[in-house]
């Protein structure tokens, strides 16, 4: 009997990193999948070890050498202030990656447990709850975002709170969805049944079912938040001069784009392929979840 | 004349991956014109893939890999797609399970019926009056208003009639075979009778050729000229219905026949013989006989594939054994009937202390309002599902509690256990008050008081092993520690017949049955004194249902567990229940001993049920009691005795507006009906 239940604990805890290992190998079998999972970690990379790449600081200003075109100094040129484009790029990315990340986290961690609490408990909670989502969702995202850094000011802190008001109705929904399925299934009834507390059929019994669904939704969350980081920067609500945002900058270039192009494409072909690489690698999940299931 | 239908030598896979599985094999049938032709498996044997292969109406990625099917005497595998669309616009036509999936929800019956018409040339002097041929269709399949239903849109109709109209359907294009697939499944029995009545009448008029695909060996038996039995995708034997019910030469259709309990028996009279195992899936089929590992007859040669062999005219069986099987020198291990008859009745009731005592068991449900309601001030409408209902059940017996969908047997259930609050009445555990709400009820009530599920797919966590959820009940209702708890659960996995190694298995890899054995053995966890089961074998296969009746039947003898089963299937419910007591909208009409049940006075709704079973002789002769129209909604209860809007013997105003009285049959049984017991005789 010892042996059989220390094989029951080798097995249950073998089992977790064996599927997501399946995951990443499924995401690595599609060819758009591996490359959107590859731009991302690249670019996770570039977030981490950004100081240690980037050959200038964000802010340094060398007059004599603003508006260079691209050139063995300056890989992607410099601004009109002088400023290297190449670093400001390379040390954004941290910028973005936080803020967008933090705040899908955040958004996911706040819309999961009112989604399954709410959901869960019905009547009153719920009705409450989700009408006041849906209300949230019912406004454009940007004209949310502009009304609340409006009164709260711009600031990265607002950026963040901005994020966490638009996605957690979203991840919130995603949730209740999968909660209204499974609350009348026979595995709930014979928890609730057993006397089992609310908090554990909600952790234990309903959370694995939700899992697959929500990461696939936090991740497709995350490609949003990015683009709603740089829009608000290029809007000039969000992060302020002169952090390397890439919205700011992509705004900041605009007027000159004739003296230097290459301040405004580097950000916002660096803004694209992030979106982009993290929108491939989310639709790959999807398929790798499902395989998986 | 060729016959109308025939298949030789098919086999039939499905693409998965890279690979091919076979879902039929090398399987030949034949139907003769007007003939009747029974395909009968449990679930996973093939029998649809077939049905829809003879039709050539295979899903993408399905294919025909072998063999021939001839459409009255025609190649049906050379035709091309158009030809084949002629082919399926006259000659066949194919009557689905589901009706609310196969028709159209936007748009109304008629001009739905009126697309099935056939275009050939000798009927477009009928196309020009398309309403007509119609109404008529309706009015074949015995639709009251056929005006009224071809206005309508499916969603309005109920389930028999969605089946009436498919049928209707199929039939408009005169067939020259009408290919039926478990079309009665998801109704309701009397609906079920009413349905198959009808199917066998339009055979009877029209002598089109029928392949009647089904599960249900009953449903069969009265229906067709010959029964095919498929097993994993083999076709095992295939006679005349009269012979195949009385003479089986396959250990599967032997198995299969003792497997359904029968109505009347009584578990105390004989335990039932189950087929042991449960059907290969399609990626482990057996090399050799694909029955053997399953069957008590099974011999060295048996792991070499048989052939189908001649038994008699028209009765072929693919079994190496059946020349020793028909003379009786091979005993099936199924079909010696070990009546191990328990202690008489009289000595269980002796020691019979109330369990459970429900008194005046009502439930509500709140009907939202409506932004109207809330304008006029109306309050807000309720739904009496379950309306003043007693029962009582003692220590180690069975009350089985019998319905239609809508009877609210499950409410009551759900009451008891604590998952729906009641609105009124009283619930005793133990002669103790049970309080309505889960939250009000002790650690000690909990334990005393299980339920299992009708679902066997959910009724485990998909993402614990079965270990672990054992382990979770046994901590939570007995109070064990981690390492005891484990250990039990190995000895709870014994109780249900399962191996330890189970532990260690998520639900996905384990059967239908398995995972039910796994959702009992959590409900024993804390020894309960009482356990409700809610449909809970109605999902599993036939030879798998009586295994699991079997065991809960020792269960019961061990622990004097005391059982509240429900189920729609009566056969079923008489044999594990001690009383019985049948509901219908709400309420109990008629309760009394198992065994006293199938004996007149019965009340008309039992009647009507009793009736309504399918019975495992093709040779039978029974009277159908047929309900009119369907079991009202509660919403709209009918006023004085509930059953009056359907009752074949109404009375007339004192049905309609007084409550009936309960009568006393004599010898525990009670009936509610304004006739008197001797009227009811």
């Amino acid at each position: 009997m010892t042996h059989l239940s220390s094989s029951v604990a080798t097995r249950t805890t073998a089992r977790r990193p064996s599927r997501w290992r399946a995951v990443l190998r499924e995401l690595y079998a599609r060819p758009a999948s591996a490359l959107g999972t590859t731009i991302v970690l690249l670019f996770i990379l570039l977030a981490l070890f950004g100081p240690l790449i980037a050959p200038y600081s964000a802010t340094q200003q060398i007059p004599s050498e603003a508006r260079q075109p691209p050139s063995p100094q300056h890989w992607f040129g410099t601004d009109r202030l002088g400023r290297d484009v190449f670093s400001r790029v390379v040390l954004g990315a941290r910028d973005i990656l936080a803020l967008a990340g933090l705040g899908t986290l955040l958004a996911v961690l706040i819309g999961t447990t009112t989604g399954l609490f709410a959901a869960y408990r019905g009547g009153w909670l719920e009705e409450g709850t989700f009408r006041v989502f849906d209300s949230l969702l019912a406004l454009p995202a940007l004209l949310l975002a502009l009304l609340l850094l409006g009164t709260l000011g711009a600031s990265r802190n607002g950026v963040l709170l901005v994020i966490v008001v638009v996605y957690t109705p979203i991840v919130a929904r995603v949730v209740r969805s999968v909660v209204l399925g499974a609350k009348s299934k026979g595995f709930v009834e014979a928890a609730q049944i057993q006397g089992e507390s609310t908090g554990h059929i909600l952790g234990r019994e309903i959370l694995p079912l939700v899992l697959p669904a929500l990461t696939v939704e936090a991740a497709l969350r995350f490609s949003y938040a990015i683009f709603l980081v740089a829009s608000l920067g290029f809007l000039g609500v969000g992060v302020q001069p002169p952090s390397p945002d890439w919205g700011l900058m992509v705004s900041e270039a605009r007027s000159y784009a004739a003296l230097t192009p290459w301040a405004l494409y580097f950000p916002a072909a660096a803004i694209a392929l992030l979106v982009v690489g993290v929108n491939l690698a989310a639709d790959g999940l999807k398929r790798a979840m499902q395989g998986a299931a | 004349m060729a016959p109308v239908l025939q298949i030789d030598d098919l086999t039939v896979s499905y693409r998965r991956g890279n690979d091919w599985l076979d879902a039929v094999c090398n399987a030949s049938l034949r139907i003769e014109s007007g003939e009747t032709v029974g395909l009968v498996g449990e679930s996973g044997s093939g029998k649809t893939t077939l049905a829809l292969a003879a039709l050539r109406y295979l899903p993408e990625n399905g294919a025909v890999r072998g063999g021939s099917i001839h459409l009255a005497g025609r190649d049906l595998l050379a035709c091309t797609p158009a030809e084949m669309q002629q082919v399926w616009r006259g000659q066949v036509r194919l009557v689905p399970q589901n009706p609310l999936v196969s028709l159209n929800p936007a748009m109304r019956i008629g001009p739905q019926l009126a697309e099935a018409l056939p275009s050939t040339p000798s009927l477009r002097a009928r196309r020009s009056n398309p309403d007509a041929a119609v109404l008529d269709a309706l009015a074949a399949v015995q639709i009251a208003d056929p005006p009224a239903v071809a206005r309508s849109y499916p969603h309005q109709l109920s389930g028999g009639m969605q089946q009436r109209v498919m049928i209707a359907m199929a039939l408009l294009g005169e067939p020259s075979l009408l290919v039926l697939d478990e079309p009665t499944t998801n109704l309701d029995v009397t609906t079920e009778a009413v349905i198959l009545d009808l199917v066998r009448d339009l055979i009877r008029q029209r002598g089109t050729a029928v392949l009647y695909v089904s599960h249900n060996l009953g449903v069969v038996a009265g229906l067709c000229d010959r029964v095919a039995v498929l097993y994993a995708g083999e076709l095992v034997e295939d006679a005349p219905a009269a012979d195949l019910y009385r003479r089986p030469l396959h250990p599967y259709t032997v198995g299969l026949l003792d497997s359904v309990p029968r109505l009347g028996l009584n578990r105390r009279q004989a335990a039932l013989q189950p087929i042991p195992g449960s059907v290969p899936k399609p990626d482990e089929r057996p090399a050799g006989c694909v029955f053997a590992p399953r069957c008590s007859a099974a011999i060295d040669l048996c792991q070499q594939r048989p052939k189908a062999s001649q038994a008699a005219a028209g009765h072929t069986v693919r079994c190496h054994r059946w020349a020793e099987i028909s003379a009786g020198d091979v005993m099936l291990v199924a079909r010696e009937q070990t009546f191990e008859v328990a202690e008489n009745l009289e000595d269980r009731e002796a020691s019979g202390d109330t369990v459970l005592a429900v008194l005046e068991l009502t439930k509500r449900f709140d009907r939202p309002r409506g932004l109207a309601d809330l304008l006029a001030g109306r309050p807000a409408s309720q739904v009496r599902a379950v309306n003043g209902v007693s029962v009582q059940i003692g220590r180690g017996r069975t009350l089985g509690l019998v319905g239609e969908s809508g009877s609210g047997k499950t409410t009551l259930a759900r009451c008891v256990v604590g998952l729906a609050e009641r609105s009124g009445g009283e619930v005793t555990l133990l002669d103790l008050p049970l309080a309505p709400a889960l939250n009000q009820r002790g650690p000690a009530t909990l334990r005393r008081l299980q339920m299992v599920f009708q679902n066997p797919d959910e009724a485990l966590n998909p993402y614990r092993t079965v270990g672990q959820t054992l382990t979770r009940s046994l901590s939570r209702l007995a109070g064990l520690g981690k390492a005891e708890a484990q250990q039990r659960a190995g000895q709870l996995l014994a109780l249900v017949k399962l191996d330890p190694s189970y532990l260690d298995r998520l639900p996905g890899q384990l059967s239908g049955g398995e995972k039910q054995r796994v959702a009992i053995a959590r409900a024993f966890a804390s020894q309960p004194d009482l356990l409700l089961f809610d449909e809970s074998v109605s999902a599993l296969d036939v030879s798998v249902q009586a295994a699991i009746l079997n065991l809960l039947s020792e269960l019961q003898d061990e622990g004097q567990t005391a059982y509240l089963f429900i189920s729609h299937d009566l056969s079923v419910v008489s044999y594990l229940a001690d009383e019985v007591a049948v509901m219908y909208l709400g309420q109990v009409v008629d309760a009394g001993p198992a065994a006293r049940i199938f004996q007149p006075p019965h009340h008309p709704y039992t009647a009507a049920l009793l009736s309504a079973i399918p019975v495992l002789d093709p040779t039978a002769q029974r009277e159908r009691i047929h309900l009119a129209g369907d079991t009202p909604s509660a919403a709209a209860m009918p006023s004085g005795c509930r059953f009056h809007t359907r009752c074949p013997r109404y009375l007339g105003d004192l049905c309609a507006q007084q409550e009936p009285p309960w009568r006393d049959a004599g010898d525990g049984r009670w009936i509610r009906c304004h006739l008197t017991v001797e009227e009811l005789m």
